[in-house]
């Protein structure tokens, strides 16, 4: 290993991320990653995110062993990283937190977000909740359906939802949609952005509030025993795989994957598989893998997981995926949904459905690997807003009726 | 010196402001939105935009939204930009691409450049792509001489109208005000203060746009501005009427009401 891999700087991996975007909004992106760059060397920002992370979401957040599950992994043993157990409910918080205190230190009092499963639009909700901020956060319409009980905890916690009804009506929409009121209202407003994707310096960024899961993962792993074979997490914007990837990128015998929604299968056109199925194009304001057209118009993403349902990828996974350092792996809704059964019934936790994916995959590996193998998983959120669609999936709710 | 670049100095000679004015491809046809351009020229636009619909237009209303997304549903592509350029060129106005920086990129530069040339275009400009993320863009456009515009907005540091004004050719596009293309009631105070910070910084042509609906707007622009760039307003006039022969006339009695605007005879 010539180069740490670690806490890798923007605003380019190799070849992805940098900055495209509207002048307008380039002044407030100078500002953001000023004032990040003074607060990551001030001890009192430090000291702050740390008494929050303890004492509000309260990390660390555990290690887990499933023995019960892990015997659908080929009888490898498998340990999660307990991001569900955070206040809110995932991972989504960490960053949170991190971005209302640079709010707070730039002096501007209106944050913004986007959010695709909600989690990160609950989690903004709350950070302004607790930071006296005001919050306004977008969500793409279909998704205001599809976990419509988020939409009512964010409202709840008094921030202003927009359902999003153009495009897609997805995550993607609900990003252009932020932007607009970001360049429209910069002077007030802070653009809390929910993944390690978008311009420069949200990738480093968001990695560096997250990098925490990775850090606290592998003393834990190390007082189990040791170093796992792989870590694997599932892949939206990217933003809990990274956080957990980033403290053992240096280690070469780790192997990371990240599990991409693969939606109906990526044959069939309808997945969210940015690096499996896309090309490499500027979405957001970076560059990096995109689901897109031969005219680089981009093309509708599909998955069962709100929260996975996004055409693109942070650029930092893109650069991982080309040197090989990661790999990713296309995961099925069925596959997904197999796994987010078989980990609530045996073992009693219920994941978030974008996390199950990332289970999906420890069952895939744990059967290549044997019982040999340790694996850790990022169980990235827990499956109380799925409880819906994994009951109309399962056809739960008509079972019951009929019975 | 550009087709463009000509016709804007000799406007200026005329002691008046350019009109500027944007339609995007393919809304509602390739075809028709052709012909739309065309009738803008001879109803007194000085110089086109042609704007190529993209799927993720940030820095645009739902005006400029609903037009590109319902190209793009109708099979709008890349190459039909090209196609636009060549008949607003053949019929006499100077003409620039408007595009988001992905279909460029996908299109390939060099390409996108080849094929801008041959069409008549004078140049592009790139909403989402500044002159410091622009180096490939740069590279393709300088050996073709085509114009390389780009946008300054009034969050803009001394530092950045400096390097925006030198990498910048054609005109620079000052954005009238924070936010995304739309009728407004009223253009940004700010405008007249950044146009003149604009050449301030050196720029020799600088236009104005987002926000300029009405005769009475242009002409209040066309004081401090070498051009007026309308979007939104000529837009509404094809949203708002399916009849396509309606549709022009709209778009004939708005191009005109702007057109006295830059002569100051609103
Ligand atoms: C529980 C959970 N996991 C994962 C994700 C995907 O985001 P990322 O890839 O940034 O971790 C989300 C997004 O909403 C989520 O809610």
């Amino acid at each position: 290993m010539t180069q740490s891999l670690s806490g890798a700087a923007g605003p380019f991996f190799g070849a992805f991320g940098g900055r495209f975007v509207p002048e307008a909004l380039v002044a407030a992106l100078d500002e953001l990653t000023d004032a990040y760059d003074k607060a990551k060397h001030d001890p009192a920002f430090g000291e702050e995110l740390d008494r929050l992370a303890r004492e509000y979401t309260g990390r660390p957040s555990i290690m887990t062993e499933v023995p019960r599950f892990a015997a659908h992994c080929g009888g490898a043993r498998v340990f999660l990283k307990r991001e569900d157990l955070n206040h809110t409910g995932s991972h989504k918080i960490n960053n949170v937190l991190g971005q209302a205190l640079l709010t707070k230190r730039i002096g501007k009092t209106r944050v913004i977000a986007e959010t695709g499963a909600g989690q990160h639009g609950v989690a903004a909700a709350t950070a302004a909740a607790l930071m006296d901020l005001e919050c306004t956060v977008y969500m793409g319409e279909e998704d205001t359906e599809r976990q419509a009980l988020n939409v009512a905890r964010m409202r709840l916690l008094g921030a202003t939802v927009v359902p999003v009804t153009t495009g897609s009506r997805t995550l993607r929409d609900a990003i252009n949609e932020a932007y607009r009121d970001w360049v429209t209202n910069v002077e007030t407003t802070n653009y809390i952005f929910g993944t390690a994707a978008g311009p420069h310096p949200f990738p480093e960024m968001v990695r560096d509030f997250q990098r925490v899961i990775g850090r606290e993962a592998r003393e834990q792993m190390m007082a189990l025993g040791g170093l796992p074979d792989a870590v694997l997490a599932c892949v939206g914007g990217g933003s809990n795989a990274i956080g957990v990837f980033d403290a053992f990128l240096d280690d070469d015998g780790v192997r990371l994957v990240g599990c991409e929604a693969a939606g109906d299968g990526v044959q069939t056109g309808k997945h969210a598989s940015s690096i499996t199925g896309g090309r490499p194009g500027v979405l957001h304001g970076a560059m990096s893998y995109v689901l897109q057209d031969g005219d680089g118009q981009t093309q509708p993403s599909h998955s069962i997981s709100a929260g996975l349902d996004y055409p693109g990828v942070g650029p930092q996974h893109a650069w991982l995926a080309d040197m090989g350092r990661a790999e990713y792996w296309p995961v099925t809704d069925p596959e997904a949904m197999e796994a987010f059964r078989l980990l609530s019934r045996t073992e009693g936790i219920l994941p978030a459905i974008e996390s199950a994916h990332a289970l999906a995959g420890a069952m895939k590996l744990g059967r290549e690997l044997g019982p040999d193998a340790t694996l850790l998983v990022n169980l990235s959120g827990r499956g109380d807003k799925d409880v819906e669609t994994a009951a109309t999936y399962f056809n739960l709710l008509d079972e019951e009726s009929q019975q | 010196m550009s087709a463009l670049t000509d016709r804007l100095d000799a406007i200026r000679g005329e002691g008046r402001s350019a009109l500027i004015g944007y339609l995007p491809v393919g809304f509602p046809s390739v075809e028709r939105s052709v012909r739309a351009m065309e009738t803008m020229v001879a109803a007194g636009v000085d110089v086109v935009e042609v704007g190529l619909p993209y799927s993720d237009p940030v820095m645009d209303g739902p005006t400029i939204q609903v037009a590109a997304e319902r190209a793009l549903q109708g099979g709008t592509h890349i190459a039909d930009a090209f196609t636009a350029v060549r008949a607003v060129a053949d019929a006499g106005a100077p003409v620039v691409v408007m595009s988001y920086y992905n279909p460029m990129l996908q299109y390939g530069l060099e390409r996108f450049a080849d094929d801008l040339v041959a069409a008549g275009g004078s140049g592009a400009i790139t909403p989402d792509l500044t002159p410091d993320a622009a180096g490939l863009w740069l590279s393709a456009a300088r050996p073709r001489h085509l114009d390389t515009i780009f946008l300054v907005a009034p969050s803009s540091t001394q530092e950045r109208l400096h390097m925006t004004v030198a990498e910048t050719t054609g005109f620079v596009y000052a954005a009238s005000l924070m936010g995304v293309t739309g009728e407004r009631a009223s253009v940004g105070a700010g405008a007249e203060q950044l146009v003149a910070a604009t050449r301030a910084a050196g720029a020799a042509r600088v236009c104005v746009g987002l926000g300029v609906s009405t005769g009475a707007q242009a002409a209040d622009v066309a004081r401090f501005a070498d051009g007026v760039i309308v979007g939104s307003a000529l837009v509404r006039c094809l949203l708002d009427h399916e009849d396509e022969d309606a549709a022009l006339d709209a778009l004939r009695a708005k191009t005109a009401e702007l057109a006295r605007g830059v002569r100051g005879e609103s």
